[in-house]
């Protein structure tokens, strides 16, 4: 009686780890099929693309697919001006996130507190309130078709989330270290670059990596102030696939989604552990 | 040099003090004051203009006018309901499933890390290119998604039902019915930020509170009502405060993969206030309007948080 019961119990537990492992591996694969299912249509000759029914995968792979969705429009000009808007902001971002964040951290200034109650407000404004404000501005300044607009406000002060994120960190490193380092006479400035950024590495690289990826993926911005499409970045450079040619070419238009979704690939899976981290420091925020 | 530095550790000056730290937050200051403090004061005095943003002396003070001309826009109205009708759908439709996906990687289960991953990389990976892909899922005859319905009811027509036989899926895209649906079920698609941190609240929920229960004899069911759900309440007021301010600034989706179309279906509020904005040059209208979705979101805002007072649970409290 008691070895049945046990046997029972153990068949029971079996039969649900399996079913929730098909539950899982099922899940898996719904989430896996948009990419998949274009990263197949990206290999096919047109004429299998509009086959019915239609299929996954044909052979033989059409790989000229790639060289030819890519010259069709200056694909790599595209990512290059990706990588300049990107890289710009991101590195101006974590720099003044990093030294704002320091001082509402480590200096004493009068109006301190205050001013972080500001800056945590902002927090709350939909960017839409500033859209045609700043898009005045940034045109009355010469701006428009740079990518002055989409850089410089991420050299100021670099969102209050990212500046919340540092002061966190800094007010957790003990005052002796600032200490020790001014009686050797450093100034304010050589303990932030020297001592303080080099501890906060851990929150520079989630403070990238958010960025990075929040940036490559920008679109409302760049489709503002950028009317040039050989300034294009990735994101708006895929919509001219859907529009030349009249929107036909979908192998096209899945070749170039797919080299467009590849860096953001291998960065989520070399920075995972980051990015998640970034994610849950969000979460507790609130 | 000692004599200096110490000098310097000793009375480091107030004044000086305060000017330092002015100095390194400096990048903000300049940030907040011409990137938000300046443009909202300006947004706000836009709102009672007319102007199409060029010569300023075309600008006409309307007072209240723009407004008025939203409260009676049938556009306007038409771009809410959209928009609340997606918000309402995507909002708890991904809570759910993340709060599903969280339960079942939740599991004790191996390999658990491979399945994280998958469900969460679309939320990561998300933009241009995957609603591209997605587009392509959509298309009614050649899309993936249609092609899958028509072997369900191809099946389902075998078994007997002959109502399957003529089933038409529906054109997603195409479809005025079916154009926001399609955008919710992209949504869905991804949810794995949202599944995340109910995995995290999960995983901090005591051991110690399942087996008093199991002590008690209480089902699974009553386990998670009871328990579950009061420890991850803080995690569930996150991620809802966080979708509703999203969804309702839905945009770049509707902006290329439909354009608001068909006939309107996914004119989303973001969409309208784009159009009237930078096609039309309404600067005014467009003010109130970017203003209008301000107070919306925050009435929205307020609600959640008044009522998490009922029922969201801190421990320690």
């Amino acid at each position: 009686m008691e070895t049945r019961s046990g046997a029972y119990y153990r068949v029971r537990r079996n039969a649900w780890r399996l079913s929730l492992y098909a539950l899982a591996f099922g899940l898996s694969f719904a989430f896996l099929f948009p990419v998949v299912w274009a990263f197949g249509a990206s290999f096919k000759p047109l004429i299998e693309v509009y086959r019915f029914p239609p299929t996954f995968f044909t052979w033989p792979p059409r790989w000229q697919n790639y060289p030819e969705a890519l010259s069709k429009l200056p694909f790599a000009a595209f990512i290059w001006n990706t990588f300049v808007i990107t890289i710009s902001s991101t590195v101006g971002q974590i720099l003044s996130a990093s030294l704002v964040g320091y001082a509402f951290a480590r200096l004493n200034w009068k109006g301190r507190e205050f001013w972080f109650l500001c800056l945590l407000a902002t927090m709350m404004l939909p960017g839409q309130v500033l859209l045609i404000p700043h898009y005045l501005i940034f045109k009355n300044l010469g701006w428009v078709n740079t990518y002055k607009p989409l850089i410089v406000p991420s050299w100021l002060g670099g969102g209050a989330f990212f500046i919340f994120l540092f002061r966190q960190f800094f007010k957790g490193i003990p005052q002796e270290l600032s200490d020790a380092a001014k009686i050797d006479g450093a100034s304010e400035l050589r303990i932030y670059a020297y001592i303080f950024l080099p501890l906060a590495k851990p929150i520079v690289i989630t403070v990238g990596i958010m960025s990075f990826i929040g940036h490559w993926k920008q679109f409302m911005g760049p489709l503002i102030y950028l009317s040039d499409y050989e300034t294009y970045p990735v994101a708006l450079g895929l919509r001219m696939y859907q529009q030349v040619e009249g929107g036909s070419f979908i192998h096209y238009l899945m070749a170039a989604s797919v080299v467009a979704l590849f860096p953001l690939l291998i960065l989520f899976f070399l920075s995972q552990r980051y990015i998640t981290k970034g994610l849950l420091l969000t979460g507790s925020k609130g | 040099m000692t004599g200096g530095s110490r000098r310097e550790l000793r009375a480091a000056p107030k004044s000086r003090e305060n000017l330092l730290g002015y100095l390194f937050a400096s990048p903000w200051f300049i940030g907040f004051f011409a990137l938000t403090l300046g443009p909202m004061v300006v947004s706000f005095l836009f709102a009672f203009i007319k102007w199409d943003g060029i010569n300023l002396e075309d600008i006409k003070w309307v007072g209240t006018a723009n407004y008025a001309r939203a409260a009676a826009d049938p556009d306007v109205r038409k771009a809410l309901v959209n928009t609340a009708y997606y918000s309402f759908l995507s909002v708890p439709l991904g809570l759910a499933a993340a709060l599903g996906l969280a339960m079942l990687l939740n599991q004790q289960l191996r390999g658990i890390s491979f399945f994280r991953t998958i469900f969460y990389m679309p939320s990561v990976i998300g933009g241009v290119a995957t609603i591209m892909m997605w587009i392509w899922v959509f298309n009614p005859e050649y899309g993936l998604l249609n092609d899958l319905l028509r072997g369900i009811a191809g099946i389902i027509a075998k078994v007997g039902v002959s109502a399957a036989r003529t089933w038409e899926p529906p054109k997603w895209l195409l479809s005025q019915e079916w154009a926001i649906p399609s955008l919710i079920i992209m949504s869905v698609w991804g949810t794995g930020a949202s599944m995340l941190i109910f995995l995290a609240a999960l995983q901090n929920v005591p051991d110690s509170l399942y087996e008093a229960a199991d002590l008690d004899g209480a089902g699974k069911v009553s386990k998670f009502i009871h328990i579950t759900v009061p420890q991850i309440s803080p995690a569930l007021f996150f991620n809802l405060v966080m979708g509703i301010i999203g969804s309702f600034q839905v945009f770049t989706e509707a902006f290329l993969m439909t354009a608001g179309g068909p006939n309107k279906a996914t004119l989303f509020y973001v969409l309208y206030l784009y159009n009237k904005a930078f096609q039309d040059f309404e600067i005014g209208y467009a003010s109130a309007l970017a203003w209008i979705l301000f107070i919306i979101i925050m009435a929205f805002t307020l609600l959640i948080i008044r009522s998490s007072k009922m029922w969201v649970y801190y421990a320690g409290e």
